[in-house]
């Protein structure tokens, strides 16, 4: 791998491990599409610092930007307190309007320039090696790590410190409230983040694709963990891997990284979707099936049960009993329930007829009480 | 405290308050005063108020007019003094956490902003956990528990709060006896301590068996005081339209009915 590759990967795991800081707790407050909304809209912000300063990199953008995203929120929430629309709605209303305010902004006056609106809405990563952080005559690596760098430490600041007040004004803002944590300036606290990690990502996935950053690794990680730190954690961990597998997808089929990534985050999120141990799809109908055939071993436990010792025992207990008319089981699943059911030692079986075991009897009396 | 400084003393003042949403008044004009050291339940019809009144009390919600003191001061002065449990469907119940850092929550406003529970908190909140009868289950994570667990829990994080004005959002909606005695049981444990707890209620024919105080609520304040002067069939026809139809005539009702000393048994049912 080249330097200039190495770099590359170092400034897409970067990325994806600030956008996952913030994006856990947007997902938690079910704002995922919020990230969506505020990535779109920081663009007007983005290219008026830039006809300003005339610069990518520049810390300025970063102001701009989170100050264009608190702004994005305020419209959001002020639409709908007029009560005229649902907030879904209004951001709908808001996002758009900015955006294409952007959008517009590029194509009248910066289109032959730095910034175009291919750059912006996708991303351009390849080329972020060749913009250096010069100090002194030092070449200090490109400068795109630098401020990215600086982002993700400000989410993992903000995110360390303010831990607590993020977690009870996340779980329960009413309690947030009344212990004077002031749960609205927490949430635009992680707004402003999110608007300044949005600006920093969209260079490395675009803005059009900030959201999969955000909301793929948490969702991911939340379906490894039930605790909060451990799910910031993983989010960070998952994002960083997602972003390597799509620099990696992206390099061997020479396509948009932006693309690459989000489709490596794509992937992860599936994978672990599928396999995850205890909440993973493949678990799941693997636990189902389990407890389907644990189930029907029961319940010719129980049918046993209920028919020992009284005269219609005989009739009762035999196989055939249990896929006639009387359960309804095809012969089939039944002799395979009983198999198992003897094998778990909870019946025994003398040709067609069964008896229940002592472990037999305790098991149907313990389902019986639930 | 000696019982006289209690009783002189009002654990909630509340003068004027006046709510609306949009031009819609929710509450008007409340006035409400609660002695310390008793169990209050405010009741009321469905949109009378009662969850805008305890949010208003605490500043969740912006009041259009009105003052609230506790303890003889503005509640920005006195927030440690109050716990807070709200509804419990308030809550996302699947957030990725536990037990035990749920009822840690109540101790986050005495700590303040930035400095994290320790040792003392962590004891503190089993200790709480202990005392709801939720010992075991501190490390379990909050979206395995029933609805009487999750009840049990915030009232584990209310107690850690160590307040002296507690406000309960129906903390007995869907809890089965069990908890319902077992809540009622800290209530009343809270009050014997010389706290104050007001509750919103909704289940008229326990209301004289857990509660000295009531505040009856429809939009207006329509009574307020002692259970045995206020919870009277003419004020509870008043708070709810006149459907309440009782179903047992001989119950006592006025308080000035002779051989009605001692609590009043109320089975009464609100009609649709």
């Amino acid at each position: 791998m080249s330097a200039p590759q190495l770099e590359i990967l170092a400034i897409a795991v970067v990325t994806a491990a600030g956008c996952a800081l913030v994006g856990v707790f947007l997902m938690l407050r079910g704002l995922a599409m919020l990230s969506d909304a505020i990535s779109h809209a920081i663009l007007p912000g983005i290219v008026i610092a830039f006809f300003i300063v005339g610069d990518l990199s520049s810390p300025w953008l970063v102001v701009a930007a989170a100050l264009t995203g608190v702004l994005t929120v305020a419209m959001v929430e002020s639409l709908h307190r007029t009560r005229r629309l649902k907030e879904d709605a209004a951001m709908g209303l808001v996002f758009p309007a900015l955006f294409s305010l952007g959008i517009v902004l590029i194509t009248r006056y910066a289109g032959n320039v730095h910034l175009d609106v291919d750059a912006v809405l996708l991303g351009e990563l390849a080329f972020a090696p060749f913009d250096r952080f010069v100090v002194g005559g030092h070449d200090l690596g490109p400068r795109h790590l630098w401020l990215m760098g600086g982002i993700t430490a400000l989410n993992l600041t903000a995110v360390t410190v303010f831990f607590k007040e993020l977690k009870v004004a996340t779980f329960d803002p009413g309690l947030a409230a009344s212990l004077g944590l002031a749960p609205g300036l927490i949430h635009y606290g992680l707004m402003t983040l999110v608007s300044v990690t949005a600006v920093g990502a969209f260079d490395a996935v675009g803005l059009v694709l900030v959201v999969s950053l955000m909301i793929g690794p948490p969702a991911a990680a939340y379906l490894l963990t039930d605790r909060l730190n451990r799910l910031l954690l993983l989010a960070v961990g998952l994002g960083a891997v997602s972003a390597a597998l799509g620099y990696g997808l992206a390099v061997v089929l020479d396509g948009s990284i932006a693309g690459g990534m989000a489709v490596g985050t794509g992937l992860v999120f599936i994978t672990v979707f599928l396999l995850a141990p205890d909440r993973g799809l493949l678990a799941v109908v693997r636990r189902r099936r389990r407890q389907r055939w644990r189930f029907a071993q029961t319940m010719v436990a129980i049918h046993l049960a209920q028919h020992e010792g009284r005269p219609e025992e005989d009739e009762e207990s035999r196989l055939d009993h249990l896929h006639g008319k009387h359960v309804g089981w095809t012969p089939e699943f039944t002799s395979r329930v009983v198999d198992q059911a003897e094998g778990a030692g909870l019946v025994t079986r003398r040709g067609d007829r069964l008896w229940l075991t002592d472990a037999g009897r305790t098991e149907a009396a313990a389902a019986l009480r639930g | 405290m000696n019982a006289e400084d209690q009783s002189a003393e009002m654990a909630v003042q509340v003068t004027d308050l006046t709510v609306a949403y949009h031009e819609r008044p929710v509450l008007w004009d409340v006035d409400l005063d609660v002695p310390a050291g008793n169990l209050l339940a405010i009741m009321g019809p469905n949109g009378a108020g009662k969850t805008t009144l305890v949010k208003a009390i605490l500043g969740l919600v912006p009041p259009a007019a009105g003052r609230v003191l506790i303890h003889g001061k503005p509640y920005a002065k006195q927030r440690s003094l109050v716990g807070y449990v709200p509804q419990r469907g308030s809550v996302d119940w699947d957030f990725p956490t536990t037990v035990r850092d749920v009822v840690l929550m109540g101790r986050y406003g005495a700590l303040g902003w930035v400095r994290r529970p320790g040792r003392r908190e962590h004891e503190q909140a089993d200790a709480a956990l202990e005392k709801v009868g939720m010992a075991d289950f501190a490390v379990r994570q909050i979206s395995q528990l029933s609805g009487g667990q999750q009840q049990r829990v915030f009232l584990a994080r209310a107690l850690v709060q160590d307040a002296r004005v507690y406000f309960m959002d129906e903390p007995f909606q869907g809890v089965d006896a069990r908890t319902e005695r077992a809540i009622v049981d800290l209530l009343k444990d809270l009050r014997a301590q010389g706290r104050t707890v007001i509750v919103v209620h909704h289940d008229l024919q326990t209301v004289t068996d857990y509660f000295d105080w009531v505040t009856l609520l429809n939009v207006r304040r329509i009574a307020s005081g002692p259970v045995a002067d206020t919870f009277t069939s003419e004020n509870l026809r008043l708070a709810f339209g006149g459907r309440v139809e009782f179903l047992h005539r001989k119950t006592p009702v006025e308080p000035s009915a002779p051989g009605t000393d001692g609590p009043v048994s109320f089975p009464g049912r609100i009609q649709p």
